[in-house]
């Protein structure tokens, strides 16, 4: 047999007290699409951030090709042949697609944007280049560090959680891409914790709880169930039984709503008419980028309309279109939005402070001082409930990994007990049993009376838990399906557009 | 070997408070090379600008005299610094603060009572808010930067107080000097310690202190500008208006620089004339980012800065350092601290090596 492209034996790291990770033993076969399961802090993040080179290891060995190896920065990494594409993304948002990949990539940019064009086309990960990053999607976003991955010609690519944006379209062409590089020689470790996936690409699978690993496997040769229970160490929470309702009356309704972005790379909003019924939810699918996020700041108040279009916006009953997101939220209304950093969350604060961001009126500010006893309170219970795996209420919020800061902000968002509850991807980058846990209590917001709406590029999520959905694309709303008579490949060709002319 | 920076996962309280005392000694020491290559005994040197200004009570009263202004300024400009509306024109601020108050005495010359000085403080106040108000509006309705507004805001005070005081202002008796009548003395701002020309102003300035630090780090709407400065898409997702985070800081800081003016014509000064200020408005933007823009930091800062200015006065008598010499050290003091504040959120670490932090 020959030597492991990659070779791992005994790593350890540690922050302070956390182990993240212990004794990790793990070979990569050169040609293998390998996956690492595991929970939010089972070490995955460390671990790939031990082998590219972001971090060092306490303990242990790293052989690359056989040759024993300890990159000390990710310049190192990729010049061995290393490349990832972080969860997190690593781009400047000031700049172009083409610049952002000219900072690592040589070349003339002329050279460098058809090469962009040439892999875009090749891999279905179409993007502009000459587009500023801040003006793209999540999704988007990280289509360009994939490309930028690819230009470097790896031979081994680390992806982190990549399909989490992905439409199923475009999942199954990066699907079809990565294929075509493991045949061409190059190995993808991938981190997903969509266990059907990995059972259909993945050849091996290795599987880490707390740090440590837990099982090698086949994982064509188990089922998700056997997967998920030795990723979490118990069995998987059950979904929510689903409860029919009588719909409420409308809480949230938007009628006819046009929007111009002043910014010409946002989408354009056109006739956008939805519903929202008190005890239901209703998911908005479709691929990042058609007009989720400038929809997403028109129902939150981030994005205000002028007196005269305040009625394209109702809010139980009442017209909000020139409200603030403030006064929205004293309606009733409470709001996660799709970035955590910088947005849901200043990053530089402490949780308790970020508590303070939208929890203010739960008596945490008394004549205008703040209390600090109660917004601690307030944060213990939002870390208890919602298992939210943090040295504590002190923690700074940009200490957190994606998956516990969205816990945090979807919990504080709970704890104040909405009538009207907006989620914008709920459950991206959060593990499985955090992510069932989340849409279980979504669930019990809409038994509870209060109405939900979710945007989701998971199409599944959407239908574990919604009762109605409506697709997006290109800044227009279809019309709506109800999930119980509707089928997955419905909702998938509104996506793609193939429904045009019929809706 | 090359050394990386590497984001800490905290800030670290270690270095916040570090930082601004290595700065403060790497300065020194640049500073001192660059005395060595003038040709000055560095001896000297240090002891005129460094001690000198606290080995004697009459010298030490001069400097808090001197630190009155700056800490009302620097405490001011720093709530706007932390909501990240710069305003940099606390000059122009603190002339118009002296303008108002001035108007009493020169309109009003044979007034007496007791409530003259304190009615002129507040005058003081409302011209620099009312001058700082004007930055706040275009930048509000119109988009205008704050920056450029206060600044150009700062040439045209400018260019006011030398109308008034080669004009309507001027002393009739004053020799055609470009100054107003002295103050009539229910128009100074009492003194406080006997013998010393430190007055109540130094009282005032502390008070500001302790509510510029209540208000910053206690209260909600302090913490709602902090927000603003930190993450202003996190202002936007909470709700927090952020034409009304622009109108306090400007609000806050012009009131604060426009006080300080006051208390400079109604105390050390007694007069109206071209040189009340000796940039304080902008020496109390550096005391505010040395004092890291934290209000306990801001009062050690602001001791120190006026220290430096009276070692520079003596440094020129005693030791025939340039007028130069002192803006240079608090130019090059700065941005030492600029480069060294980034320790503050980063660490270093040598390639290969972890250092713990």
């Amino acid at each position: 047999m020959p030597a492991p492209l990659l070779s791992l034996r005994g790593l350890s790291k540690s922050y302070g007290t956390v182990r993240a990770n212990r004794d990790i033993d793990l070979d990569v076969a050169a040609g293998s699409i390998h996956a690492v399961l595991g929970e939010n802090g089972a070490g995955k993040s460390t671990l790939m951030k031990l082998i590219y080179g972001v971090e060092s290891p306490d303990a242990g060995e790293m052989r690359w090709q056989g040759n024993v190896v300890s990159p000390s920065s990710p310049n190192a990494a990729r010049s061995q042949g290393i490349g990832m594409v972080f969860q997190h993304f690593s781009l400047f948002e000031t700049l172009t697609v083409v610049e952002n990949i000219s900072l690592i990539v040589p070349g003339k940019k002329r050279e460098l944007v058809a090469r962009i064009r040439q892999l875009g086309q090749d891999y279905g990960l179409e993007v502009d280049p000459l587009a500023h990053v801040h003006a793209l999607s999540v999704g988007e976003r990280q289509r360009v560090e994939i490309i930028r991955c690819l230009m470097t010609d790896p031979k081994l690519l680390i992806l982190d959680e990549p399909t989490s944006v992905l439409p199923p379209q475009s999942v199954r062409t990066l699907f079809e891409t990565l294929l075509k590089l493991r045949d061409r020689g190059v190995s993808i470790l991938f981190i997903s914790h969509k266990l059907e996936e990995i059972r259909s690409i993945c050849d091996h699978a290795t599987i880490l709880r707390d740090g440590a690993v837990t099982g090698h496997v086949d994982p064509r040769e188990h089922d998700a169930h056997d997967l998920a229970q030795m990723m979490i160490g118990r069995d998987m929470p059950a979904p929510r039984p689903f409860v029919p309702r009588e719909p409420g009356p409308v809480l949230l309704e938007l009628a006819g709503l046009d929007h111009q972005p002043d910014d010409p790379f946002q989408m354009a909003l056109k006739a956008v008419s939805l519903k929202l019924h008190a005890g239901e939810i209703l998911g908005i699918a479709g691929v990042s980028g058609n007009g989720q996020a400038e929809l997403a700041r028109l129902i939150s108040g981030e994005t205000r309309r002028h007196a005269e279009a305040r009625d394209e916006v109702r809010m139980f009953g009442k017209p909000v279109g020139d409200l603030g997101a403030a006064a929205r939220r004293r309606l009733g209304f409470a709001f996660v939005p799709e970035e955590r950093l910088g947005r849901g969350a200043v990053p530089e604060m402490s949780l308790s402070d970020n508590s303070l961001l939208t929890a203010h009126g739960r008596g945490l500010v008394t004549r205008g001082l703040i209390d600090r006893r109660a917004e601690d309170a307030f944060t213990r219970r939002c870390i208890a409930q919602y298992d939210v795996r943090t040295p504590g209420p002190q923690a700074e919020a940009g200490a957190l990994s994606g998956g516990n800061l969205q816990k945090f902000i979807v919990g504080r968002e709970m704890e104040l007990a909405p009538k009207l509850f907006f989620v914008s991807q709920p459950t991206w980058g959060v593990d499985i049993g955090a992510a069932t846990e989340i849409r279980r209590r979504l669930v019990d917001m809409r038994n509870a009376g209060a109405a939900v709406l979710v945007i989701s590029e998971e199409i599944e999520e959407l239908f574990d838990i919604c009762d109605r959905i409506q697709v997006i694309r290109e800044g227009r709303l279809s019309p709506s399906l109800t999930v119980s008579d509707t089928r997955v490949e419905e909702v998938g060709r509104y996506m793609i557009g193939a429904e045009e002319g019929t809706a | 070997m090359g050394i990386r920076m590497i984001r800490r996962t905290t800030a670290s309280r270690r270095m916040a408070v570090l930082a601004p005392m290595g700065a403060l000694l790497l300065a020194i020491v640049l500073n001192f090379l660059l005395y060595i290559v003038m040709g000055n005994d560095p001896g000297a040197v240090f002891y005129a600008l460094l001690l000198e200004p606290f080995v004697s009570w009459s010298s030490f009263s001069e400097v808090l005299l001197k630190m009155t202004p700056l800490l009302l300024i620097a405490q001011g400009l720093a709530v706007g610094f932390r909501a990240k509306v710069i305003n940099i024109g606390a000059e122009g601020q603190f002339i118009l603060g002296a303008i108002f108050a001035s108007a009493i005495p020169v309109w009003f010359p044979q007034a007496t009572g007791g409530w003259i000085w304190p009615l002129m403080l507040l005058l003081g106040g409302m011209g620099g808010a009312l001058w700082a108000a004007l930055p706040a509006f275009w930048r509000v309705r119109l988009n205008a930067s704050e920056i450029l507004v206060t600044l150009m805001m700062s040439l045209i005070a400018a260019q006011l107080l030398a109308y008034l005081l080669v004009g309507p202002w001027k002393d009739p008796m004053g020799f055609n000097f470009p100054q107003t009548v002295m103050f009539q003395w229910d128009a100074m701002v009492p003194t406080l310690i006997p013998g010393t020309r430190v007055n109540v102003a130094l009282i005032l300035a502390l008070l500001w202190s302790a509510l510029a630090y209540v208000y910053m780090q206690k209260s909600f709407q302090g913490y709602q500008l902090v927000v603003g400065g930190l993450a202003p898409h996190a202002t936007a997702y909470a709700g927090f208006s952020e034409g009304r985070a622009v109108w306090l800081s400007l609000l806050i800081g012009g009131f604060a620089a426009g006080l300080a003016g006051a208390a400079e014509v109604a105390g050390p000064m007694g007069q109206l004339q071209r040189s009340i200020s000796s940039g304080y408005g902008y020496a109390a933007i550096i005391v505010a980012y040395l004092g890291g823009l934290h209000p306990v930091g801001i009062l050690f800062s602001s001791l120190f800065m006026a220290a430096l200015y009276i070692g520079g006065d003596n440094a020129m008598v005693s030791a025939g350092l340039p007028v130069a010499a002192v803006r240079v050290f608090q130019g090059s003091l700065l941005c030492c601290y600029l480069a060294a504040i980034v320790l503050v959120r980063y660490r270093l670490v040598r390639d290969g090596h972890e250092v713990p932090a």
